[in-house]
This record gives C-alpha cells, sequence and structure tokens, in this order.
C-alpha cells in the first residue's frame, strides 16, 4: 500500500517540476520580450489550479498515510499555494496580471517563487523515490 | 508541555497587566495629585516608588506643577534665601524649577551613578553659587575652582537644561526670547576658531542661564567647547541626552515660529526667488531684522550650496516662498544645462542621482521621473531625414549628451557603445554645412521630433477615427447632458483633428444598444437597435463609422436630432458592457478614440455591477473598501483595446454612486482619460455643465497620436521599477499607448541595481513613437542628463520637492489600493519621518528640540500634509468612493505642473493689484500677486483672494470687503447685493477689472483645460470647498501644519 502511495507522490512530484520549469521558461520568456505580457499571463494563470490541486493530492495523501514528516514538509508551500490564489484582488485576472506583472518587481519574485519551488520538488522528488524504494524492500 | 506553556503565558500575561496597571495607577495619582492643593506629599511619594511612571509622564506632570503650583517648596530642602535677592522674573522660575526638581533628582529615575545624596554640596553649591552670582549680577569670567564632580554637573546641567528651555519658552518676555534666538542663530553662523568665553557662553540660552545660575563653571565650558571641533553644535546635543524624558513631544507648547515672525527662507539672497524685493516690503518690519542679519547669512551661504542650508521647520513660520517653486537647475557645466530638457516635460525627484542603491537608501527618498511627454510645445525641432541615427545596442537616439570621439564616430551615453556616423548626419541642413555632425539639431536640442521612415510602422497610418459611445436610458436623459455634448460636437465638428479620411460613429444604448447608419446617400441616419445584448453583433459593419466629411449633413442632422429623440424615453437599464464590446468590435480594424458617456452603475448585460458603497462609512476614519475593481470584466476589455489600438475616453456624469473604480479600468490599461462631473445636471448645477462644456472643447480639438508607444532607457546601472499613469506595460520599458493626449502625465519610479561609480552623468530618454492625425509616424525624443553625486549632503542638495511629493502621490495611490488607505497614509507620514530624520543624522547642526531640514526639503512636510488632506487619501472628512476614486485616478495620470495645483493650490490676494513685479505678455500687463500661504489667518475679511486650484479657481470675497473693488471688478455696489453663485467676471472699464482679469486669463492660458471660475461670498454655502482647500488649518479630523511637525518631530525623536 504504502508502494502505491509513494509510486503516486513520484508521478505527482514529476508532473509539478515539469510545471515549474514551464512557469521558469514562460516568465524568462517574457523577461526577454519574447511574448507579450497578455499572452503569457493567460498561458500561466491557467496552471496555477492544476499545481494548486497537484500539490494539495499530495499533501492530503501524505496526512492520510501518516507520514508527518512528509505531510509538514509539504504543508508550508501547499497553504501558500492556496493563500496566494484565494488573495487575489477581484479586479485581477488572477495570480498573474498582465497589467501588474511588470511592476514593483511582480516578474523577479514570481520567477524567484518558481525557482524555490523547483528545488522544493527536486527535494520531494528524491525523498519519494527513496521511500518508495524503501518501501517495495518491506514489500 | 502544554501545562508549562499555559503557564508561561499565563505569568506573562499577568505581568503585562500589571505593569499596565502600574502606570496607569501612577499617571491617574500624579493628574489627581494636582488637582487636590496638598499634593506635594503624594508627588513625592510617587516620584520615590514610581520612578519609570515619572519618567513616562514626567514631563507633562511636571510642568503641570510648576504651572499650577508655582510656588511649591521641596520639603526636604532647607529654605532658600530667595525673598533677599531681587530676580529676574525667569530667573525666580528656574530657582523654583530646580527646587521642585530635587525630589526628582534624588530618587533613582535618572540612574545616577551615585545616589545623590551623597552629595550634598549638589544642590547647596548649585543654589548658593547661583544666588552669589546673581546678587553681583556681574558677568564674572575668572575661572574658579569648582566645587562639584565634573561628571556629576554635567547631567545636571543637561537635565535642567531642557526644562530651562521650556521655561524660557513660556515665561519669558518675547523680546528676550527673540534676542536669545538671535544669539544662537548668529552662533551657530560665524565659524568658531577662538573662542572667547563670552561668546561661548553666548551660544546657547541654556549654556547663558546655566551660568548666569552658576551651575556651571566657566573653566569647563570655554575647555570643553575650545577642545571639540564642531563644537557648538556638540556640546548641546549631548548635554541634553539626558534629559529625554522632559526633553521632547511636550504637547502644550506654543509654536516657537508666532514669536520670532522672521523666515530664514528670504534672509539670504536667493537667486531663485526672485520675488525678495516685493516681499520684503509687504513685511515693512523685516527689513531691519534681515539687514541685520544679512552680513552673517551671507558668510554663511558662501560655505554650502543655498539647497542645503538648514531651515528650521518648527520656527519658520513664512516657509512657502512668494513666487511659484520652480524646479531645481541640476548642477551641471553650462554647456550641459543649456542643452537639458525642459523640466516642464520631463523631471527627475533627485537631480543629483546617488552612486548606489545603498546610498539612496540612506537618502529615504524616492527616486524617479516624472513625464509629460506629448506637451503642447510652441518650438520643436521636426527633423525630416532618411535615417534616424540610434546606437546599434541599445536602440538609444543620438541626443545633445553622446561623445563624438571623432568625426567619424560617437559614443553613446546610455549603454557607451562607440558607433558610426552615418554619412548622411555628416552634412548639416540648418547651416547647409558639411563635416560639422556635433551641430545637427538632433545634437542641439534635447527635445526633437523625427518624421519616421516605414521602418518604424506596422501597418499603412490608420485615419483618425471618433466614436462616441451615449448612455440614452432616463437616469442621462434627466441629467440632460446629450444637449451639451451633441453642442459642442457641432461647434467643434470641422476643429477635429485629422485629415480628409477622419471616420466617425456614434452608438447609443440604454437596456439595448443602438447604432447608426450614416452612410453617404441616404436622406436621414437609420437607427438600428440590437436588442441581443448577451450576443452583441454588428448590423452593418460597413456604414457605421462613415467619413467626416462626406456624411457631414447627415452627422449634423444626427446630432441635432438626438437630443430629442429619446425625451420620453422609460428606460432606466443600462447596457454598458454590451455597448462597449460592440465598440471594440466596430474599432479593432483600425483603431482609435472611444469616448463612453455613462451616468449610472451599469446594469445589464457582461460587466454589469452591484453597488458596493456605504454611506455609512463615507467619513469612516479606519477602513475604506473597494477601491479596486470589482470585476476583471473592463480590464479585459481595456486590454483587447489596447491591443488593437483603440484607447477609451470615460466621460462618468453621475448623481450617485457609479462605481468608478471599476469603470475607471476601460481607460487606464487603454490609455485612456477619465473626466468625472458628480451630481451633474444641467439646470441645477450650471457650474459641472459649463465644466463639462470647457472640457469637451479642449477635448474634442487638443492634439492627438494614435497608435502610440512609449519607451524609457536609462543609463546602464539604473533600472525601471515600476510605471504609474494610464497604459499597459507591454515589456519591462515599453509603454503601449493607444492614444496618447497633451494633457497625460506620466510617472517611473527607478532604481539603482549597478553602482555608478564609473560614470558621472546619467541620461534619460523617453522616445514616443506616435501616428499623428495627419497620418503621420513620428518620433518625439526627449533626453535628460543629470549628474552622480556620491555624498549623503548632495543628494540632499538636489532634491525637486514637488516631483518627489507627485510621485509619492502616485505610490500611495498605488498602496491604498493593493493595501490599505491608513498603510498608504502612513507610508506618506513616513516618508517624511525618515528623510528628515536620515537629514539630521548627517547634517552636524542637528538639535534635538528642533525639526532641521535642508532648504530644498523645507516644503515636504507642507506638501505632504497636503496630501493627507486631498480627497484621494483623507480620512475622518466624509467623502464618496466615486469622488476618492477619481481624485486618484487623477494623481495617476496628471502631470506634475497641474498636480501640484490640486494638492497645493497657489492663493493670491487680489483686491490690492499693482503693476509691482507685473510680467508683460503680449502687449498686456499680467500683474504678479505674491503667493500666501494656506490657511485662513490670511484670509481678511477686508480683502479679496484668488485660490488656484488646478480645475477649479475659486474668488472668496470677505465680508467687508472694499465696496470699490466689489464695484470695479465684480460689478456689484455692495457685499450685501453680490449673488450667491457667480461664475465670470464681467468687463468692465476699470484699472482694477483689467488688472484682475488679466491676471485671471493669465492663470488660465497656462493650463490644457480651462478652469472654472467660483465667486464664493464669506457666508456661502460654498464656502467649505473654498475653505477644505486650506491645508496649513486644521480641520476636525486632520493636523494643522504646525501640529503636524509636532507630530513628525515626536515619531523622528523616538
Amino acid at each position: 500500500m504504502e508502494a502505491v502511495v509513494f509510486v503516486f507522490s513520484l508521478i505527482d512530484c514529476c508532473a509539478l517540476i515539469f510545471l515549474s520549469v514551464y512557469f521558469i521558461i514562460t516568465l524568462s520568456d517574457l523577461e526577454c520580450d519574447y511574448i507579450n505580457a497578455r499572452s503569457c499571463c493567460s498561458k500561466l494563470n491557467k496552471w496555477v489550479v492544476p499545481e494548486l490541486i497537484g500539490h494539495t493530492i499530495v499533501t492530503v495523501l501524505m496526512l492520510i498515510s501518516l507520514h508527518w514528516f512528509i505531510f509538514l514538509l509539504n504543508l508550508p508551500v501547499a497553504t501558500w499555494n492556496i493563500y496566494r490564489f484565494i488573495m487575489v484582488p477581484s479586479g485581477n485576472m488572477g495570480v498573474f496580471d498582465p497589467t501588474e506583472i511588470h511592476n514593483r518587481g511582480q516578474l523577479k519574485s514570481h520567477m524567484k517563487e518558481a525557482m524555490i519551488k523547483l528545488g522544493f520538488h527536486l527535494l520531494c522528488f528524491f525523498m519519494y523515490l527513496y521511500s518508495m524504494i524503501l518501501a517495495l524492500i518491506n514489500d | 508541555m502544554l501545562c508549562l506553556l499555559l503557564r508561561v503565558l499565563c505569568t506573562l500575561v499577568f505581568h503585562i497587566l500589571r505593569c499596565l496597571l502600574a502606570i496607569h495607577m501612577g499617571k491617574y495619582l500624579l493628574h489627581r495629585a494636582l488637582q487636590s492643593s496638598h499634593s506635594l506629599k503624594i508627588i513625592h511619594f510617587l516620584v520615590k516608588t514610581q520612578p519609570s511612571t515619572i519618567r513616562r509622564s514626567g514631563d507633562r506632570v511636571l510642568w503641570d506643577i510648576v504651572l499650577h503650583h508655582g510656588q511649591l517648596r521641596a520639603p526636604s530642602q532647607p529654605k532658600t534665601t530667595l525673598p533677599k535677592i531681587t530676580l529676574d522674573p525667569w530667573l525666580q522660575q528656574a530657582a523654583r524649577l530646580m527646587q521642585i526638581l530635587h525630589p526628582v533628582l534624588e530618587s533613582k529615575t535618572f540612574s545616577f551613578s551615585r545616589p545623590a545624596q551623597r552629595h550634598p554640596r549638589f544642590h547647596q553649591g548649585v543654589f548658593q553659587q547661583g544666588h552669589s552670582l546673581l546678587q553681583t549680577r556681574q558677568p564674572n569670567l575668572r575661572p574658579r575652582r569648582h566645587s562639584l564632580q565634573n561628571a556629576y554637573c554635567r547631567k545636571a546641567c543637561s537635565m535642567v537644561d531642557m526644562l530651562i528651555i521650556k521655561l524660557a519658552l513660556h515665561q519669558l518676555p518675547r523680546h528676550q526670547l527673540q534676542m536669545m534666538r538671535k544669539r544662537r542663530r548668529r552662533m551657530r553662523k560665524q565659524p568658531l576658531t577662538a573662542p572667547l568665553p563670552p561668546a561661548v557662553l553666548l551660544l546657547c540660552p541654556t549654556a547663558l542661564m546655566l551660568w548666569k545660575v552658576g551651575a556651571i563653571q566657566v573653566t569647563r565650558w570655554t575647555r570643553f567647547l575650545s577642545t571639540s571641533s564642531p563644537a557648538p553644535a556638540l556640546s548641546v546635543p549631548q548635554a541634553a541626552k539626558p534629559a529625554k524624558p522632559f526633553g521632547y513631544g511636550y504637547p502644550i507648547l506654543q509654536p516657537g515660529y508666532q514669536n520670532v515672525g522672521l523666515s530664514s527662507g528670504v534672509q539670504t539672497s536667493n537667486p531663485a526667488y526672485s520675488g525678495f524685493q516685493q516681499f520684503a516690503q509687504q513685511y515693512p518690519g523685516m527689513n531691519q531684522l534681515s539687514s541685520s542679519l544679512s552680513g552673517l547669512s551671507l558668510q554663511h551661504s558662501s560655505q554650502q550650496p543655498e539647497s542645503l542650508r538648514p531651515v528650521n521647520l518648527t520656527q519658520d513660520r513664512n516657509i512657502l516662498p512668494v513666487t511659484p517653486v520652480l524646479a531645481p537647475v541640476p548642477n551641471l557645466s553650462s554647456d550641459l544645462r543649456k542643452l537639458n530638457c525642459n523640466p516642464d516635460s520631463f523631471r527627475c525627484t533627485l537631480t543629483n542621482i546617488p552612486q548606489t542603491q545603498a546610498l539612496l537608501n540612506k537618502a529615504k527618498l524616492p527616486l524617479g521621473l516624472l513625464l509629460h511627454p506629448f506637451r503642447d510645445l510652441t518650438q520643436l525641432p521636426v527633423i525630416t531625414s532618411s535615417t534616424i541615427v540610434r546606437c546599434r545596442s541599445c536602440r538609444t537616439y543620438i541626443n545633445p549628451f553622446v561623445s563624438f570621439i571623432d568625426q567619424r564616430r560617437w559614443k553613446c551615453n546610455l549603454c557607451y557603445r562607440v558607433n558610426d556616423v552615418p554619412e548622411e548626419f555628416m552634412y548639416n541642413p540648418l547651416t547647409r554645412s558639411y563635416g560639422e555632425p556635433h551641430k545637427r539639431p538632433e545634437v542641439q536640442n534635447s527635445t526633437v521630433e523625427f518624421i519616421a521612415s516605414s521602418d518604424y510602422m506596422l501597418r499603412p497610418p490608420q485615419p483618425a477615427v471618433y466614436l462616441f459611445v451615449l448612455d440614452v436610458s432616463h437616469n442621462a436623459l434627466e441629467a440632460g447632458y446629450l444637449t451639451i455634448v451633441c453642442q459642442s460636437l457641432l461647434e467643434n465638428l470641422d476643429k477635429l483633428p485629422g485629415d480628409s479620411r477622419t471616420r466617425i460613429g456614434f452608438i447609443t444604448f440604454d437596456s439595448t444598444v443602438h447604432f447608426y447608419n450614416l452612410q453617404e446617400g441616404l436622406s436621414q441616419p437609420q437607427m438600428l437597435i440590437v436588442s441581443d445584448i448577451d450576443d452583441i453583433f454588428l448590423p452593418t459593419p460597413d456604414s457605421l463609422l462613415v467619413n467626416l466629411h462626406e456624411s457631414k449633413e447627415l452627422i449634423k442632422d444626427l446630432l441635432n436630432a438626438l437630443p430629442n429623440m429619446f425625451t420620453y424615453t422609460r428606460e432606466t437599464h443600462s447596457a454598458l458592457g454590451p455597448a462597449l464590446q460592440a465598440a471594440f468590435k466596430l474599432m479593432s480594424p483600425t483603431g482609435g478614440r472611444v469616448s463612453v458617456f455613462q451616468t449610472q452603475l451599469p446594469s445589464l448585460g457582461a460587466g454589469l455591477l452591484q453597488s458596493r458603497e456605504d454611506p455609512n462609512q463615507r467619513s469612516s476614519t479606519k477602513v475604506v473598501q473597494h477601491l479596486g475593481p470589482a470585476t476583471d470584466f473592463y480590464k479585459k476589455l481595456a486590454l483587447d483595446c489596447s491591443g488593437q489600438q483603440t484607447a477609451v475616453d470615460l466621460f462618468l456624469l453621475s448623481s450617485q454612486y457609479s462605481d468608478l473604480a471599476s469603470l475607471a479600468c476601460m481607460s487606464k490599461y487603454s490609455a485612456g482619460c477619465i473626466y468625472y462631473y458628480p451630481s451633474f445636471h444641467h439646470t441645477h448645477n450650471p457650474s459641472q455643465a459649463e465644466k463639462l462644456q470647457k472640457d469637451l472643447k479642449r477635448y474634442l480639438t487638443r492634439k492627438i497620436g494614435f497608435e502610440a508607444v512609449m519607451r524609457i532607457r536609462c543609463t546602464k546601472g539604473l533600472s525601471i521599477h515600476t510605471f504609474h499613469g494610464n497604459f499597459f506595460v507591454r515589456s519591462t520599458d515599453l509603454l503601449s499607448l493607444a492614444n496618447i493626449n497633451p494633457d497625460a502625465g506620466f510617472a517611473v519610479q527607478m532604481s539603482i541595481e549597478e553602482n555608478l561609480t564609473d560614470t558621472s552623468l546619467v541620461c534619460f530618454q523617453t522616445a514616443l513613437l506616435y501616428t499623428s492625425s495627419k497620418g503621420e509616424r513620428r518620433i518625439r525624443v526627449h533626453t535628460l542628463c543629470l549628474p552622480v553625486v556620491s555624498s549623503l549632503a548632495d543628494v540632499y542638495a538636489g532634491v525637486d520637492v514637488q516631483a518627489a511629493i507627485c510621485l509619492l502621490a502616485n505610490m500611495a495611490v498605488d498602496r491604498s489600493i493593493s493595501s490599505s488607505l491608513s498603510d498608504a497614509r502612513d507610508a506618506l507620514v513616513n516618508a517624511v519621518v525618515d528623510s528628515l530624520s536620515a537629514y539630521s543624522q548627517t547634517s552636524s547642526t542637528s538639535q534635538q528640540s528642533a525639526l532641521i531640514a535642508p532648504t530644498s526639503l523645507k516644503l515636504f512636510p507642507l506638501y505632504v500634509l497636503a496630501l493627507l488632506k486631498q480627497k484621494a487619501f483623507r480620512t475622518g472628512t466624509s467623502t464618496r468612493l466615486d469622488d476618492r476614486v477619481f481624485a486618484m485616478c487623477q494623481m495617476k495620470c496628471q502631470p506634475l505642473v497641474h498636480l501640484m495645483k490640486i494638492i497645493h493650490p497657489n492663493l493670491y490676494r487680489i483686491d490690492k493689484l499693482t503693476d509691482e513685479g507685473a510680467i508683460h505678455i503680449n502687449d498686456r500687463i499680467v500683474p504678479q500677486p505674491p503667493l500666501q500661504k494656506l490657511s485662513a489667518e490670511k484670509l481678511t475679511r477686508e480683502g479679496a483672494f484668488l485660490m488656484d486650484a488646478g480645475s477649479i479657481i475659486y474668488i472668496w470675497i470677505g465680508k467687508s470687503c472694499e465696496n470699490n473693488f466689489l464695484k470695479d471688478v465684480l460689478g456689484y455696489p455692495n457685499y450685501a447685493s453680490l449673488p450667491q453663485k457667480l461664475t465670470h467676471l464681467p468687463e468692465l472699464d476699470t484699472l482694477s477689472s483689467e488688472r484682475t482679469r488679466s491676471f485671471l486669463s493669465w492663470l488660465r492660458d497656462n493650463r490644457p483645460l480651462c478652469p472654472v471660475l467660483h465667486v464664493v461670498k464669506d457666508e456661502s454655502p460654498a464656502k467649505t470647498d473654498f475653505f477644505q482647500h486650506l491645508v496649513e488649518d486644521r480641520t476636525e479630523a486632520a493636523f494643522s501644519y504646525y501640529e503636524f511637525l509636532l507630530h513628525v518631530q515626536q515619531q523622528i525623536c523616538k
């Protein structure tokens, strides 16, 4: 059973890693002026909810399967994701707003956030991998 | 574990409660003690038992003691021989105070190294020596052996120091205080080379008094002062430090400046204030004073630049110069200064750019640019050439600040790349000479306009297209704006900017959307109604936008018929969203300008809005909600429009809440402009109707640029942090402007990313690429050059306070939308506190008791206070949400000159205009009355005052205004016969009328939007509108200027 949990987490984590990379690539495209802010933001906003769901599922899964340490590790990031999604002002077009992304260093902070997430997911990836192997051996 | 945690928490809470209780009890007891006459014991008890309370509230309480119980004697103290001596009254007070002080000194409050009692000679010594000295009344300058311990004496002195200063402020006769101030000032200004004892003692009133009292020995002070190098400045604060519990934030302190009445802002011969002569004549008493001080100040000003001269804000009463504040001139060589961009189009908040971000952070001032790029210019060099010379790597346009390495190469001043000079550039079309590239107009002018070639076009230049979207619901007809709009359009139809291809169209809407077929050849306009507002479509796409010249008759017919077409409409709904979608569809092939007239909350179809304002919250001091948009519909639409080069201008003429915060988005992001007429009605509110008429005239006939983009480039190392204004930021330095008009202003916040150590100059360049209404592609380029400095003092010397205020206003608007209004207000106050405290830390002349600012920043607190009292940021005063939001929109998109008038209006006295200092414009004499400060104390009943508040001009008539003025200028025999509402000055054939009118028209000519005139009688209800602009006065919800200064000072001392 435990092996199944970790296999699923691993797959989910892979998806999240890809998503982070996609975020970074798109944002750096915007930074270099390869795409315009409008299309960049609509591209990214599409993936905010899937990312949120993906990460929440893993977190909940860890809670259910009573892996406290991994759950607590995931909790801050999941909370941040949800907080960011909820706190979008009613007039904005999503987490990424084309009219504001160039202001107040938002682009840089988005970039930084995506980088941190990428690092975090990579860390999680190896942790899940290790746990999965351990679980398979125990089985 | 949990138990332990709880216990700790409980103990903590208990302790906190106890502390609070103790504090409050202590305060309570102290105040009670004051009220009862047999209170000495309680006071002594408290002094002994509650030293911390005394420390906190001691200031106030002790003062009350001094004031109420002037006769108090400390019981533990043997009676001194006071009655025998005849003292000056103020010295008597000081002596009494010393007596009261004893218990305080004895207690542990001031943490002496050893208890005071161990030095019995302390109080005796102080008093006896003091008295004996006073008896002789002769300054005894011979050094004497002192009997007191050095450290001890200093501590005591410093403690008494502040108290005596305060005492002096209260008790001293005015002339004495003034004398002392003058002495102190003189001392501060004279370089201290070899201090003579009497001179040193004159240094400050404290030292003088202490010396007189005999608390200190002459030798000690002289030695101390002559050894320390910046002696006069340092001695006071050092001594004052331990006395802090007494020394600051004293709330009932009278304004020091009321006693002084002398402005150091005009003492020195400042070239910027050309109105000095005028001013001096106006206040004759000042002449003598300033002449007596002139020698000193001149000597002083040679040491440091004028803009750095410290100004004591709490003492200087007349801080406002008499002539309008000018932009500071960057400290450049005279050649560069001549070439630099006009400050009206391009200004920087710091005319001396700090070298590093660390230095900028230390200065605590915002760095940014204020732009007015498309300003109406009388002189503009237009250059037609097949190649526009630009840097090959950063694409900077060639400008006066590039350097020519030789005849063939030039070095870019932004990225330092060396470029070739093209062959064509060698020929100068102006002088018709060859081989002088540095004499080309591009290199001689910092503002130029290029006519661009086809390389600068994505598509052929489009015709000018104007679409009018008009609300015709019942509400709109009731307000009656249609007549005015149609009339203005009819009048200005021929003046609309454009060429033979200009196109025009009309859409009206209520619960349905109506289109008008104006195709040439029709006998009369056809109205096409689309009632399917959920899926809007264009009934006849080709014939809705028609050529203005070909279908002129049909258009005129329509405009004549339109006001009467919907007279009996019962439709109350408004389908603004669908109408806008239709407009977008109609405009998308060509782009152009959409003018939307809306009178109520959109209630149907896409983009419908709900009322969000709670009228009970209008004057709330806490939270102001709903400053941001409610839906992203208008933002999306604006971005779509912007993508199709269409700008949406909004005219909101509503009588009730219409959610401008949401509606404004359609203009904000499509580079449109916003006009707002609260409680508009064509007959009930004629002044608004007149304003609409005038605004429309300007709006329809002013210059316009289509399909514009603006790029802001700056020297390597600087980068753009945030943009403010109406536009869409397409990439890091590129603004997409569907339309550009001459009344639009922009602001840009900058940050320093790399150190600018290897350069002494930085440049900023804005390039505005647009299609003119004649179908030409043009580029307007402005270049600004500023010096780089490495010291903090130089940064302060170059502050452009008006630009800084405008940038701060923009930042505050952002903050109040993204965070909250109270946050924004706090940030504004903190801007003053931080910058002034940062300055006082750097300047050597800092004093604990005074609020010092450099001359360049002396208006900063005043302007920030004015900002806090603006509709946009004020709290506590009833402000409608739409009014507030509109004020915010204005701050974002008004150019600096106009915004400054809104923030801090100009007040002139006009009942005694003279030709003195008048200027001549086109054979007309325009009198130049001095500026008055914005305070009701300046308004005398005998006078008439003119206030220029940007979009509105008030003339306030005092109750007992001279009949001559009323008759000669206003055409009414006396005050009683003056009507309540008067909006025009009659053309009378008298000298004073002529003067007033020429002054008024001069004020009006200076700006794009024609302001409306209001004549306000002293008792009319319109008075409140006038008085809310008097920002230096106290209102029920806001500080007066002096209170604000005290507040700032308190914050600094914290």
